[in-house]
């Protein structure tokens, strides 16, 4: 667990430092695909504690959800429809939804 | 073994990548949160720049106004002067752009029943139009060859209306000099003299020309009873 941890610090140093800054219209989108790797990362955790983490699915699930929640949010920004927040809806349901069962996980361990 | 060394390395990278994200995702919260009101104190002050260029510029002119104002002071009797105080009393003829207006009477045929006064112009029609004229800004009027000085009357006298003493039936034309556009305007204005009068029938018509003649004041100017008031107090 510990290197996953490192590495999570390395990225947050990384970004902390990096002299581009997304522009401001971009925000959106980048905040969309934010979402979508934590439900990734989270969904990750919770497959580990369910012993049925898989390596492939993990990582691709990881950049096709950011890459596919930002394309449509993109779309539909241009079709007039607001996807913003039905992604933010989907990915916030989920993430909450895996927290509780990997709480739920952790309970039954430790019990 | 290696598949989890495999794993291992795939799950760093995701962390580190989620990380990344995580600090610009702050960072672009950050920004947001200090530009607004960064942006919003740029604008105020650009503004205010403005609006002190602009009040310099006009204590400047203030400043000449004041300049040329002494001037015509220090020179009373100048012939320009005695010009201009002939024009505006209306002792010669003048001539500009201008408009002329013609009013006539409703050619409607009112219903029994009705107010027939509403159909026929009376003076305070012809004075709301000149009112209007006024305030746009005309600087000589005639009605009906009838030049309007700061003793001319408008009022009703039977079925004719009297201008300096002088009667004179419909049609009345208007003429006044000034800007163009301005006294055009100031007549056809939504909810103005134009609408209103044409509820009635009443017919107005507006005549553009860049060479309107308004005549002379005919009358006599002498003062029997107002003599100048010793400027004492000033």
């Amino acid at each position: 667990m510990s290197y996953a941890l490192v590495s999570l610090m390395v990225g947050i140093l990384l970004g902390a430092f990096t002299p581009i800054a997304v522009p401001v219209a971009y925000a959106k989108l980048f905040s969309v695909a934010l979402l979508a790797s934590l439900d990734s990362v989270f969904g990750g955790f919770r497959a580990a504690m369910e012993e049925t983490f898989d390596n492939t699915i993990f990582i691709s699930g990881f950049f096709a959800n950011a890459l596919l929640a930002v394309f449509l949010v993109y779309a539909g920004d241009h079709m007039g429809i607001d996807l913003y927040y039905v992604a933010l809806l989907a990915f916030g349901l989920r993430i909450f939804q895996n927290l509780a069962i990997i709480r739920r996980y952790f309970l039954k361990k430790h019990s | 073994m290696s598949s989890l060394r495999r794993s291992r390395i795939s799950i760093s990278f995701v962390c580190i990548v989620l990380g990344f994200m995580l600090s610009m995702q702050f960072r672009i919260a950050m920004e947001q949160r200090s530009s607004l009101p960064y942006q919003r104190t740029e604008e105020l002050s650009a503004r205010l720049l403005q609006t002190e260029k602009e009040r310099d510029a006009l204590q400047e002119q203030v400043a000449k106004l004041e300049e040329a104002a002494a001037k015509k002071a220090a020179e009373p009797s100048g012939q320009q002067t005695i010009q201009e105080l002939r024009m505006r009393s209306g002792q010669i003829p003048l001539t500009g752009p201008g408009v002329i207006v013609t009013i006539d009477d409703s050619k409607i045929a009112s219903k029994a029943g009705d107010n027939q006064n509403l159909y026929i112009i009376h003076d305070d029609d012809l004075l709301k139009v000149i009112n209007e004229l006024r305030a746009a800004g005309a600087e000589a009027i005639s009605v009906n060859g009838q030049r309007l000085v700061a003793t001319s009357e408008i009022r009703c006298a039977g079925p004719t209306l009297s201008v300096n003493n002088v009667r004179s039936a419909p049609p009345y034309e208007i003429r006044a000099i000034g800007d163009i556009q301005t006294l055009e305007n100031s007549l056809r204005m939504r909810g103005g003299v134009m609408e209103t009068l044409r509820v009635w029938g009443i017919q107005l018509e507006i005549q553009v020309s860049e060479n309107v003649t308004v005549p002379a004041y005919k009358g006599v100017g002498a003062y029997q009873y107002a003599r100048p008031a010793e400027e004492a107090s000033s």
